[in-house]
């Protein structure tokens, strides 16, 4: 019962957040907002940036993957001379070239997939000023290409879709820094570290027990990996570490940073087009689906687990609580987990690897839906346009009429580029995933056998090509097979999508809008929010469930047998 | 290109500056002010309250099956059909039973963390009979402690009720 008043707290919460928050963001974008005129103008001087000057397609998409080359070199050198910069107390070595890659691919991307232990390998100054950097403006970037594509839509017969710089600069400053510094004070408050100090020696007499315990510049950084959907915590623990994620309150609070952005976008979305409605419909389909999730592994989470039951722990009221911690309890545990895997975060406040069958299960295949219930920052919302064009496509053909979405036709272009977006990241995820089933070091890499140890690594492709970085977390994958491969699939995941999406802002933008007829197919109606639940539904189900079927469903009708 | 190349730089040179360096500073500076106590790690001279140790023996309560070794945090990840798992639970019930305790889901698993400083407050109470004959306690005073030191559901619905290990000890070895 306790659950269901967290899930109507915090459905209240998002619901005036998504009316405030996404009307604040329209404006954000459209510029009609100068309370931090003053920082923002000598910072475009200094670009030598017009702040009105739009850019086309092409030239917003070149800016946008130069930026991120230049983010990735920067990263990347920070980690690699960790050891000569300031703000090391622990004296960590320089991180070695495969892993510094990887780690940077991981964090420029907002993936956040983890080939390191926090507390044994970064600096404090890595951590701030290479990874946490990179968690605000990776977010930034996910939340400019979503405009963008909303402006293709609101934009007629127009060749921009406009700046690039502008939109980064602006998401940045008016939007994720304001929140996280608000919300890193509630974590302090709470119980979360925030030090510059390196760590402490215990000592306690009572039971002679002595403890090095690490320290750091921890709830700053909390804050924006869960505000950005990023993922990456400061230490191994992530969100489970009492402090990155100290009380239940904590545990609340991060659930909803992670959701705030992602579902308010389809406000902005609404009004930019000069129609809420139409941005409740697609809120609408995130919304079935992530409550859903939620609910099914709630339930899955408060059964008992196989291994505890075979070794003789025949009352598990509590539910599977292997990885979970006592304060949170099931509930509250994957409340958070579901959160995280289906905004692309990747943050976990109980062990992924140790849920039960079908609780994992939920978690992979919220992923495997293409991260749009609700996705990530930006991503969710720009993935979800080119699933509702792909929508608005199959309609059009069932009734034998060229589609239209938001008074844009959707022709043979507009479909090449919505569907090259959708099946990016399968293909990436199931190849990568033979090709690795196929290579010993890499399935030597499991730590369970039978179906889980499948599941370990498809989980692992999955999570990299949805820029998730969520693990069950049992897989050593910090070798070259992994570190290269993870990186293909975090670069291919992101930009792969990206650059179509991008594309069809430009092409959508340059054209008019067709007058609505009484034979126009409503999309802010039930009936296409069902329809887009279907479509979403079959392209994970259809792509996905052999492989399902080989990991997690095998391993739910093994029917307590053990590997 | 190359402008936009020179962009990118002056760009990631100031984000460094402003949320690398001036964010992170300034919120340790407000945390340091506001928060000392949180902030540092919560730090006692028994240790972090925030960081569970290991409790061997039967003189005082014990905490999770965790390592508690702050400096590698994380699960254990056994799989729910995992063979070691299945083993590793078997010999905790055996070593809880030795003890005269029927342990609870929390004494024979590990958590996320892998330092969990709480435990269920049915975890506590179940442990009543090892800690009162170890130390000659009546049973009830040491239910009262555990009442004394239950931190509820946080605004009566979050979470779980829980114990700190290393509170309640800490009250335990102060009794009389």
């Amino acid at each position: 019962m306790d659950a269901v008043l967290e899930i109507a707290v915090l459905v209240v919460a998002l619901a005036i957040t998504w009316r405030f928050l996404g009307a604040y963001m329209a404006d954000v974008y459209s510029g009609k907002l100068k309370w931090l005129d003053t920082v923002e103008r000598p910072i475009y001087r200094l670009l030598g940036v017009d702040p009105k000057g739009g850019q086309s397609w092409k030239r917003y998409g070149a800016s946008l993957l130069i930026f991120s080359l230049v983010s990735l070199l920067i990263t990347y050198l920070i980690l690699r001379v960790q050891n000569l910069l300031p703000l090391n107390p622990a004296h960590m070595k320089a991180v070695t070239p495969a892993l510094a890659f990887n780690t940077a691919v991981s964090f420029v991307t907002n993936t956040n997939w983890q080939n390191y232990a926090g507390e044994q390998t970064m600096s404090y100054f890595s951590q701030m000023a290479a990874l946490a950097v990179q968690q605000f403006v990776s977010a930034a970037v996910g939340i400019a290409v979503a405009i963008a594509l909303i402006r293709g839509f609101s934009n007629r017969g127009s060749s921009t879709i406009g700046n690039f710089w502008v939109d980064l600069v602006r998401g940045v400053l008016y939007i994720l820094l304001p929140i996280a510094a608000l919300a890193t004070v509630i974590f302090v408050g709470e119980g979360a570290v925030q030090t510059l100090s390196g760590a402490v020696t215990v000592h306690n007499v009572l039971n002679n027990a002595t403890q090095t315990i690490p320290r750091g510049p921890v709830a700053s950084m909390e804050a924006i990996k869960q505000l950005g959907t990023n993922g990456g915590g400061f230490f191994n623990a992530n969100g489970a570490s009492p402090f990155e994620n100290p009380t239940p309150l904590t545990n609340l609070l991060s659930v909803y940073l992670l959701l705030a952005i992602p579902f308010s976008l389809t406000y902005t979305f609404g009004k930019m087009v000069g129609s809420v409605r139409q941005g409740l419909a697609l809120l609408g389909v995130m919304f079935v689906f992530f409550i859903v999730w939620t609910g099914i592994t709630i339930i899955a989470e408060h059964g008992a687990n196989p291994a505890l039951s075979a070794a003789g722990l025949h009352s598990q009221s509590v539910g599977n609580m292997v990885g979970k911690e006592s304060r949170f309890g099931t509930s509250s545990s994957a409340i958070y987990n579901i959160a995280s895997t289906q905004t692309s975060t990747g943050s976990v406040d109980s062990s992924m690897d140790s849920y039960t069958p079908l609780g994992g299960m939920m978690a992979l295949s919220g992923m495997m839906l293409g991260e749009v219930t609700p996705g990530g920052v930006g991503s969710g919302m720009y993935t979800i346009l080119l699933f509702a064009i792909v929508t608005v496509f199959i309609a059009g053909l069932m009734v034998g009429r060229t589609p239209e979405y938001l008074g844009k036709k959707i022709q043979a272009k507009e479909m090449k580029l919505a569907s090259l977006g959708v099946l990016v990241m399968p293909i990436t995820v199931l190849v990568l995933t033979g090709v690795a089933m196929l290579v010993p070091s890499a399935t030597d890499a499991t730590l369970n056998k039978g179906p889980h140890g499948f599941t370990e690594i498809l989980y692992a492709f999955t999570s990299q090509a949805n820029n998730n970085g969520s693990a069950f977390a049992g897989l050593s994958s910090n070798n070259a097979f992994y570190n290269i491969m993870g990186a293909i699939a975090m670069w291919l995941g992101r930009f792969g999508v990206i650059v179509p999406s991008l594309a069809l802002a430009g092409t959508l933008a340059s054209k008019g809008v067709v007058p609505a007829s009484s034979g126009t197919f409503k999309t802010d109606s039930a009936l296409f929010g069902a329809l887009l639940i279907g479509v979403i539904l079959v392209v994970g189900a259809l792509t996905f469930f052999p492989a399902l079927a080989l990991g997690p469903l095998a391993e739910e009708f093994s029917k307590g047998r053990l590997f | 290109m190359a402008k936009q190349f020179i962009r990118s730089v002056l760009v990631s040179l100031v984000f460094l500056v402003l949320l690398g360096v001036g964010y992170p500073l300034l919120e340790t500076g407000v945390a340091q002010l506001v928060f000392p106590y949180q902030a540092n790690g919560s730090l006692t001279s028994y240790g972090s309250m925030e960081v569970g140790q290991q409790w061997g023996g039967t003189k005082f309560f014990h905490g999770r099956l965790d390592p508690y070794t702050p400096l590698a945090t994380g699960g254990s990840n056994y799989g729910p059909t995992s063979k070691v798992l299945q083993q590793q639970t078997k010999k905790a019930i055996e070593m809880w039973h030795r003890l005269g305790v029927r342990p609870t889901e929390e004494l024979v698993t590990n958590s996320g963390s892998g330092v969990d400083p709480d435990v269920s407050v049915q975890s506590a109470l179940v442990q009543i009979p090892m800690v009162s004959k170890a130390r000659g306690i009546p049973a009830t005073t040491l239910r009262n402690l555990i009442r004394k030191y239950t931190v509820s559901k946080q605004f009566g619905f979050l979470g779980e009720s829980y114990v700190n290990v290393l509170q309640l000890n800490v009250a335990l070895s102060k009794l009389k």
